[in-house]
């Protein structure tokens, strides 16, 4: 069944770019380290301490992307949405920069404060940005919705801002990191998102069918008796905490949510039983290769990650746009 | 099934339906009518849970729809909304399986053998299995629209609620969806409540109709107690005429245009009648409403031409309908829009005659060959020779229904008084002959000018029309006996 096929293209495709992440770069990782652990070689600690988080980390912080925005393109039955142009990405960094500004750690929390300050961000900013849309045009147009979303995303990006301008000199090392990367974070990072991103991703998962049944309009789903609000809700959450993960580890990175459900359904089919989590598995691959290549370019620098995912994604955003335009007035 | 009581709601404080009580039994099909506005699709929503009520009660199968969990009601009840767009492609398949959705349980929601069979089944209902992978964008709106009833009857629910199902679909299509769709009631007993914009399709397919105006319920019935001509005038606003399906027993509605070209008026006078060896042609400017008894376009219907051809004594044509048919296109006639008639008689010999009465004039036409006279109450099968009696009744004037099938009786009862009166025997019998075993008779009128509501031997028209067969039949026997003698001798 060529269902299968589309799962092990995608993981190959996915072990390759682990295999490239881990082993290109600036210095030559010899492969033989991996199954030579034990080896006290600098090449070893590389590999370990630096590719290693750096790839599993990029590879998180896409499969979240990725799947959020195929979720949220269900959702709204809007092929442009996804976290980074609905603005929920903006909403996220509000919650950590928020988080980092004024020391907060919440005690049960730990580690977890910041994701869960950039989720709770994420899920306020996603109800903000419909309500808002919903009131605009109650048929919320897909115009509507990322117009929405863009005027919240630039008013949250000068909330950032006037913060970022207020903090002092260790702040200043946000701006970095809100650009989005994924660099120099290591392990705790991949452990502060792993379970957000577990949970997010199980969660949309479990609304596979239902995102179908929406497809088609709440009311239709509704008749299919699909208990549309709770589903929503759901979904939304699940959304957000996936979001908000990201975010909180790799700051604001944008169009993966777009580029990559996009093409899993021209080549896939729009099934969300397929769609999410063959979305979650490229968009790992597609992050992991845009990290290869935002450090390599301009070798020893390195770019932000988030600008070689916009250089694609743009375009891809116009692509869609328009071809979408096409369709309606066909 | 479905019980509906005292209903109102609608979108916020506005009550789009107000006080509406029906129900439907099982295996029944309702259908909804109503004026564009009339609270169609919000009765629909109401019913199908999606708008909740302000007061009343839907209830569906003894539990009240509101009671019902989002996956237990679709269970019970599928609904097939207008057609919308949509953003990303489905196939055929994809879509229809939705319609499993309310059966699947568990976090797998593994796809059992009942599942794929409803899809196969609704698929092959629809004659949509050959689209199974496409996608529906490419499929027309018609075959969209088929596979979104598949989707429907792949959720297997006793209850279905359809909004303009036929919606995009061309006249086959229609009818198959609705068969389809009817087939479901018989069969398995399927209740079917539909929004219908054409009352005629709607009054073929429902045993009963439910009639909406303005939010409030008007007639609920059987059809023929809905579709009546001032029911629909008074809720639609528009002049209409009913008639009988032609093979159902259910009443069908006519539109009447308001405006029409406007046309001088004609009168029919008997110079218009060319009559001639080849037999006797009238083509009228206009078409005139016609019931005939002929060899082609017999019945009733709207005719420009008017054929009554002689054939020569020994015709003998296995399909004489076929032959005819091409004589008329042979003369630069067309076929569709002519009557024609068969005489072996000489048509040199027809009587044509013009009578005046007060509400307007008419021609009569006859030509008689009274060789095979018959006495109809001593009738029997025998060998058919060739003689018969065609009457045209050409009337300047406007007739009812009734008035055409008292015509018919008049003029069919002033010929046999012709007989009687020239002593015309059946040559079997020995007694006096009402007609001959081939007589064919044909009523037209302009429709226009003066209307004519009864054409009874007591009424005017009637008594010209008695008056005027009778002279022209009797002046036709005599031509026909002077030839004979005249040709014998």
């Amino acid at each position: 069944m060529n269902k299968i096929g589309a799962y092990t293209a995608a993981c190959l495709l996915l072990a390759a770019a682990v295999f490239l992440g881990v082993t290109v770069g600036t210095v030559d990782v010899p492969l033989r380290i991996l199954w030579n652990p034990g080896a006290d070689d600098p090449a070893a600690a590389i590999l370990w301490d630096i590719r290693m988080p750096r790839v599993v980390l990029a590879g998180l912080v896409g499969a979240s992307l990725a799947i959020a925005g195929a979720a949220f393109q269900g959702l709204l039955k809007n092929p442009l949405a996804d976290p980074y142009t609905l603005g929920v990405s903006s909403g996220a960094s509000v919650g950590a920069v928020i988080t980092l500004f004024f020391g907060l750690s919440v005690p049960v929390l730990g580690l977890f404060t910041l994701p869960v300050m950039s989720m709770i961000g994420a899920l306020l900013t996603m109800l903000a940005v419909l309500g808002f849309a919903r009131m605009a045009d109650r048929a919320m147009k897909m115009e509507t919705v990322i117009l929405t979303g863009i005027i919240f995303s630039s008013f949250l990006g000068s909330i950032i801002s006037l913060i970022v301008a207020l903090s002092g000199e260790e702040l200043r090392q946000i701006i970095g990191w809100l650009l989005g990367s994924v660099s120099m974070r290591g392990w705790p990072y991949v452990w502060m998102a792993l379970p957000f991103v577990a949970a997010g991703a199980f969660l949309l998962w479990l609304n596979r069918r239902e995102l179908n049944a929406m497809l088609f309009g709440e009311e239709r789903a509704r008749h299919l008796g699909v208990d549309v609000q709770r589903r929503k809700f759901l979904i939304l959450v699940g959304g957000s905490l996936l979001t908000g993960a990201a975010v909180a580890v790799s700051g604001t990175i944008g169009f993966v949510g777009l580029v990559v459900p996009h093409i899993t359904r021209i080549v896939w089919g729009a099934d969300h039983r397929h769609v999410l989590p063959l979305s979650f598995i490229n968009g790992a691959t597609l992050l992991i290769l845009c990290d290869l290549v935002s450090r390599t370019i301009i070798s020893p620098s390195e770019l932000p990650v988030g600008v070689i995912t916009a250089l694609i994604g743009a375009p891809v955003f116009a692509y869609i746009f328009i071809r979408q335009r096409q369709r309606r007035t066909a | 099934m479905l019980n509906v009581t005292e209903l109102t709601g609608g979108y916020g404080s506005r009550e789009v339906i107000r006080g509406v009580s029906f129900q439907v039994n099982k295996g029944e099909m309702l259908g909804i009518l109503g004026p564009n506005g009339s609270g169609k699709s919000t009765l629909l929503k109401l019913i199908s849970g999606i708008l909740p009520p302000s007061s009343g009660a839907v209830v569906l199968d003894g539990k009240n729809v509101a009671d019902y969990t989002p996956r237990s009601l679709a269970r019970q009840l599928a609904v097939l909304p207008q057609l919308h767009a949509h953003a990303f492609s489905h196939t055929v398949r994809e879509m229809v399986a939705l319609g499993r959705y309310p059966h699947q349980r568990g976090l797998f929601s593994s796809w059992s053998a009942e599942d794929e069979a409803a899809v196969r089944n609704a698929m092959h209902l629809l004659d949509v299995e050959k689209y199974e992978e496409t996608l529906l964008e490419h499929l027309s709106g018609g075959e969209q629209q088929r596979a979104f009833v598949a989707q429907a009857l792949a959720q297997d629910a006793p209850v279905m609620l359809l909004d303009e199902p036929t919606n995009h679909l061309d006249i086959n299509h229609q009818k198959e969806l609705l068969d389809t769709v009817k087939k479901q009631a018989i069969d398995r007993e399927m209740t079917i409540v539909s929004i219908f914009h054409d009352i005629n399709l709607a009054s073929m397919y429902c045993d009963r109709l439910l009639l909406l105006d303005q939010g409030r319920l008007v007639r609920f019935g059987q059809p023929h107690e809905v579709v009546q001509e001032d029911v629909i005038r008074e809720v639609y606003g528009t002049r209409v005429r009913s008639h009988p399906h032609s093979e159902l027993p259910k009443p069908q509605i006519t539109l009447l245009p308001e405006v029409k070209r406007e046309e001088p008026e004609f009168r029919i006078r008997p110079g218009d009648l060319a009559v001639s060896a080849e037999g006797v042609a009238f083509q009228s400017r206009k078409p005139m409403k016609t019931v005939s008894s002929a060899v082609i376009n017999a019945g009733a219907g709207w005719f420009r031409t008017f054929l009554n051809r002689r054939i020569p004594a020994d015709y003998n044509c296995p399909d004489s309908e076929e032959e005819m048919k091409e004589y008329v296109i042979q003369e630069g006639f067309r076929p569709t829009e002519t009557v024609g008639m068969m005489t072996a008689v000489r048509t040199e010999g027809a009587v044509v005659r013009e009578y005046t009465f007060a509400a307007g004039t008419l021609v009569i036409m006859v030509t008689a060959g009274i060789g095979t006279a018959t006495d109809v109450s001593r009738a029997s099968v025998r060998e058919i020779p060739a003689g018969t009696i065609n009457t045209w009744v050409l009337i300047n004037g406007t007739l009812s229904e009734e008035a055409f099938i008292q015509a018919m009786i008049t003029a069919t009862e002033a010929k046999a008084k012709a007989l009687a009166e020239e002593d015309v025997r059946d040559q079997l019998t020995g007694t006096v002959a009402t007609g001959t075993p081939t007589d064919s008779l044909l009523i037209a009128a302009t429709q226009q000018g003066t209307e004519i509501r009864y054409a009874g031997p007591v009424t005017e028209a009637g008594s010209t029309i008695g008056k005027g067969v009778f002279e022209c039949t009797v002046e036709a026997i005599r031509r026909y006996r002077a030839h004979r003698q005249d040709s014998d001798e």
